[in-house]
């Protein structure tokens, strides 16, 4: 059957199922659609009851200023981490009660643990980090937007698709069943004929595509739009980890594209690449899915190494520890990330020697991270430390990172790895290494930068009890995992017959409660924060006594970044201006400047795929090829478009900056014993405790 | 001579401001070709280790399957059509006129699409023979590799009518001097890229 | 000789060049030469073509080049090979032991 509407009808949805067949497990499911349509339903609500349609096109939904951008992409991963969060209490309960059972069936638990994985690594972790760096790196580097703004609308709007898509498959039809990574032949048409791979698939390669688009304009604009005098080796270090992230977002990105599309080829067309007869070779899909896979895990935690380095610099009021060495050993991550994708299936069935030889590389890489945390702890040495909220954050990156990487050097021991192969005590470990490491490092770097944009800190006490829950209820949830691992339980069980597990899946279950508040006490933070701007407002622009360029402008940046394009003489080049001179002198003349024009290419694009992906996964012929037509169209169209940029008069720059630099002159600055006070506003008065 | 700002034919310091303004969006470009040069790679991987009795599964092979001199000829344009497009490249950089890129890059896109009706006659006499891709890995892998080729020389085509129709409403505006620049990459990426897969696929299969 | 000339007699080398390779290593299949000499012909003369198209057409040099575009470059065959070479060993392997 495949006529108007393809593959649709009624009975696909989760609310059909609770009917015909009513009982826990279709309740969840059915619930969990019913809140993605309540929150839509609500949210079109809201947005019309104070009639923000229009300022949300205006000043977001066509905007290309990299900022905004940014903001809309740490959106997405923070709804996204909520469906993620809950996604993984729901399973923690089941597992908790699913001796000899559980209340979810096997096929239910088995769609939650594959939108969880793909969620949390594709549209949780990748849209934080790629938001983060969009925000920082034009401001570190002293550029006024990204080298291509309109083409990071569009890397927005395929992530977005992606992200859509997965919603939607919340509540028509079923997602796929075969994991995060999608294995074949188990994923082929053969053993799943329905739409879940599919799903996945569409909502994976405009992710990717988006991603790979973003890597490009990172690399551009580190390379090519650097101000004056800000050589390499006086690049912050988070612009140094986003180089690198970016560069191997450009080249890790292909192969999940390349396997996710053969994988389609195999489905629709009949192919041959992964199928288990005439020729197909389902290890390879392994293969290269891991060739994207490992370096993927890089490329988010790379930004978290940078914003580590910016959070322990600025907070102890101290020159980053042993720079060069970081820098090294961010390119050797980045170079050696590639070559280490074989450690996902040492029980594959290769040799020996194959399996040694990644073996030895994944060892190797635990070298430079290593030298990344003394580096972070010598610099908090003697420093003026304060213990903010990225500060808990790192402390607790500190201690339990480490854990997590020691772990993963067990793993890489090929030996050991036969023995926990697919087991609970690999899920402990990359949730150990990516909450720890990448969640703590975003929410701490959100925490950081948060002033920057919206021009008012956040609150800290609500923020640290967010940052305690976080790592406490990682402990109680994932360290008796790494037990249950050695007792034996394999991963992505739905049931289990043994009851020793039983007390340890409480455990983990009871720290699967504390992570839902610290979500919501994440949430509630930002709430309170918004409610009371006032009091925290910064309008000065520099909260923390910050070392890098970005701090030397008013808080909320304005569109243009950069009254006049600074010119760097020093690392910290911000600090330097501070410790040796004036760093708010007006400059001598203000210029034109020009800025993109906002444009709807991006929303275009983001609907034409969600469009197009949504109909292929449901064999809509005629909406796919309308999709993809309308991408191809687009992007032809905007080729045609003269008018791209607008030019701002040096007269109204000139004013705005004028009056910030007049209120920061008569202004008086805060040393830090006030930084958590309602007196910081943004203007750091020397500090007698800093040593020189 | 002045050092080139980015790769591929600089149009240099008579094209005033054209010249530095290329330099972001011709790199951006080249770090895309190497993405997809990535992309290539694997599927040139994936067609390499299929060439097994078991990624033949029994289905007919090269020696069958592929004429050596409908692949010569599919070659010949494709070098033929880069030199053109190198020409089209040259025409705007010695400031020959709108009509002489055009003109360019009109044949470019003659000889280019004798080159896709050649494969796709191929592509036709492999389906007639029973060897599709789903006939075996091999074959899928075959068709995968030449047939991405296939669609980026296809898009390449398009990508000539959008030039054309620059040049007509807009002229040789700096804007569309950057787009000629990248197309001409984008034109000698695929040539590089058709010497791998005649070597490892046609040449390898039938030597 | 101004630069344009120059410049067109690269493009005309390059494409002269790159047909001589061609028509060496198609020679060396159509006369049938044993297949490990025809496909060491096919090797050495693919790996000149790519060297010649990158120097005539795509201007690619080391003396007159910006650094990050070689870096690139450079880095780019790195992970290319890293990649291929290493899906051919773990494949070749594979394939090896399910004889």
């Amino acid at each position: 059957m495949s006529g108007l509407f393809g593959h649709l009808d009624w009975t696909v949805t989760p609310f059909a199922a609770a009917i015909a067949d009513p009982g826990t497990n279709t309740f969840v499911a059915a619930g969990a659609a019913g809140l993605v349509v309540l929150g839509a339903v609500a949210l079109l609500g809201f947005l019309t009851w104070f009639r923000l349609w229009g300022p949300l096109w205006r000043d977001w939904l066509t905007s290309a200023d990299h900022k905004k951008i940014g903001v809309m992409y740490c959106v997405i991963g923070i709804v996204m981490l909520a469906r993620g969060v809950a996604e993984g209490a729901v399973m923690r309960a089941h597992q908790a009660m699913a001796l000899n059972g559980g209340p979810l069936s096997a096929e239910h638990f088995a769609e939650l643990f594959s939108t969880h994985g793909t969620i949390m690594i594709l549209f949780v972790a990748a849209p934080l980090v790629i938001g983060l760096i969009n925000i920082v790196v034009p401001l570190q580097i002293g550029a006024r937007d990204m080298a291509f703004p309109v083409m990071n609308q569009v890397s927005l709007g395929l992530t977005a698709a992606g992200a859509a898509l997965l919603m939607i498959s919340l509540v028509i039809g079923r997602f796929e069943t075969g994991g995060w990574s999608a294995y074949p032949p188990y994923t082929g048409r053969v053993f799943s004929p329905g739409e879940g791979p599919d799903y996945w698939i569409w909502s994976v390669v405009p992710a990717g595509i988006g991603s790979m688009l973003s890597g490009i304009n990172f690399a551009v604009t580190i390379y090519k739009c650097r101000a004056p005098g800000m050589t390499y080796m006086r690049m912050p270090l988070f612009t140094w980890t986003a180089l690198c992230a970016a560069i191997m977002l450009v080249y890790a990105m292909p192969p999940v594209t390349v396997s996710s599309l053969m994988l389609a080829l195999d489905r629709y067309a009949g192919f041959h690449f992964f199928t288990n007869d005439l020729g197909g070779n389902m290890m390879n899909y392994a293969n290269i899915f891991w060739m994207f896979g490992h370096p993927e895990v890089y490329i988010l935690v790379l930004p978290a190494y940078g914003v580590w380095s910016e959070v322990s610099a600025t907070f102890s009021a101290k020159t980053l520890y042993g720079y060069p060495s970081l820098v090294i050993a961010t390119m050797a991550i980045a170079v050696i990330a590639f070559t280490v994708w074989l450690h996902h299936f040492f029980t594959m069935g290769q040799s020996a020697s194959v399996n040694i030889a990644f073996g030895i590389a994944t060892m190797i890489i635990a070298v430079p991270t290593g030298v990344k945390v003394y580096d972070w702890m010598a610099t908090l040495w003697r420093g003026r430390i304060r213990m903010t909220v990225p500060m808990v954050y790192l402390t607790g990156f500190f201690i339990l990172f480490v854990i997590g990487g020691l772990t993963g050097v067990i793993l890489a021991n090929p030996t050991i790895d036969y023995q926990v192969h697919n087991t609970l005590f690999l899920v402990a470990h990359f949730h150990n290494v990516l909450i720890p490491g990448v969640l703590f490092a975003m929410l701490a770097g959100i925490h950081y930068w948060f002033p920057k944009v919206f021009g008012f800190r956040l609150h800290e006490t609500w923020g640290k009890r967010a940052a305690w829950l976080w790592i406490v209820g990682f402990c109680v949830t994932f360290l008796p995992l790494y037990a249950l691992g050695l007792m034996g339980m394999p991963r992505r069980s739905s049931s289990f017959a043994d009851p020793a597990f039983v007390p340890l899946q409480l455990v983990a279950g009871a720290g699967a409660v504390i992570i839902l508040l610290a979500l919501a006490a994440t949430l509630v933070c930002y709430g309170v924060s918004i409610r009371q701007r006032g009091t925290l407002a910064v309008p000065f622009g520099d909260p923390w006594d910050g070392r890098t360029l970005e701090w030397a402008m008013p808080a909320p940046a304005p569109e243009w970044n950069f009254a006049v394009i600074p010119a760097v003489a020093a690392r910290d080049a911000f600090w330097a201006e501070k410790t040796g001179g004036d760093p708010y002198v007006a400059p001598e003349r203000y210029e034109d400047i020009e800025l993109p024009r906002p444009t709807a290419l991006g929303l275009v694009i983001c609907v034409a795929t969600t469009a197009a992906g949504f109909a292929l996964t449901w064999h809509i012929w005629w909406l796919a090829l309308s999709g993809l037509v309308g991408i191809g169209l687009a992007v032809m169209v905007r080729a045609f478009a003269t008018q791209t940029t607008r030019v701002l008069p040096a007269a109204e720059v000139a004013v705005h900056h004028g009056r910030w630099l007049e209120a920061v002159h008569t202004a008086r600055g805060i040393t830090r014993d006030a930084e958590d006070s309602p007196a910081n506003r943004g203007l750091a008065a020397p500090d007698t405790e800093v040593t020189p | 001579m002045t050092a080139n700002l980015h790769p591929g034919l600089n149009l240099g310091e008579s094209h005033g401001a054209a010249h530095p303004a290329s330099e972001n969006r011709v790199f951006g470009f080249w770090v895309f070709l190497m993405s997809d040069l990535i992309t290539f790679g694997i599927l040139f991987a994936t067609y390499a280790a299929s060439g097994t009795p078991m990624g033949l599964a029994g289905g007919p092979g090269p020696a069958q399957l592929f004429d050596l001199t409908s692949v010569a000829l599919q070659t010949a344009f494709l070098l033929a059509s880069s030199l053109t497009c190198g020409m089209a490249s040259l025409s705007m950089k010695a400031h020959a006129g709108a009509g002489r890129i055009a003109l360019w890059l009109l044949v470019t896109a003659l000889l280019g699409g004798g080159f896709l009706m050649l494969e796709l006659s191929d592509f036709a006499s492999m389906l007639a023979q029973g060897a599709g891709p789903a006939r075996s890995g091999w074959l899928s892998g075959f068709f995968a590799l030449v047939g991405l080729h296939g669609l980026h020389i296809t898009a390449g085509l398009l990508w000539i009518g959008v030039l054309l129709g620059l040049l007509a409403v807009q002229g040789l505006s700096d804007r569309v001097k950057t787009r000629l620049l990248l197309f001409a990459l984008y034109w000698h990426f695929l040539d590089l890229v058709w010497i791998g897969i005649f070597s490892i696929v046609f040449l390898r299969g039938l030597a | 000789m101004t630069e344009i000339d120059r410049d067109r007699g690269r493009y005309l080398i390059g494409a002269g060049l790159s047909a001589l390779l061609t028509i060496l290593a198609f020679a060396a299949v159509a006369l049938g030469l044993s297949r490990g000499v025809a496909l060491g012909i096919i090797g050495v003369t693919a790996v000149a073509q790519v060297i010649v198209q990158l120097r005539c057409f795509l201007h690619i040099d080391f003396s007159r080049q910006k650094r990050e575009d070689l870096q690139l470059i450079l880095f780019s065959l790195l992970l290319l090979a890293i990649m291929a070479g290493g899906t051919l060993w773990i494949l070749a392997n594979l394939a090896q032991r399910m004889m």
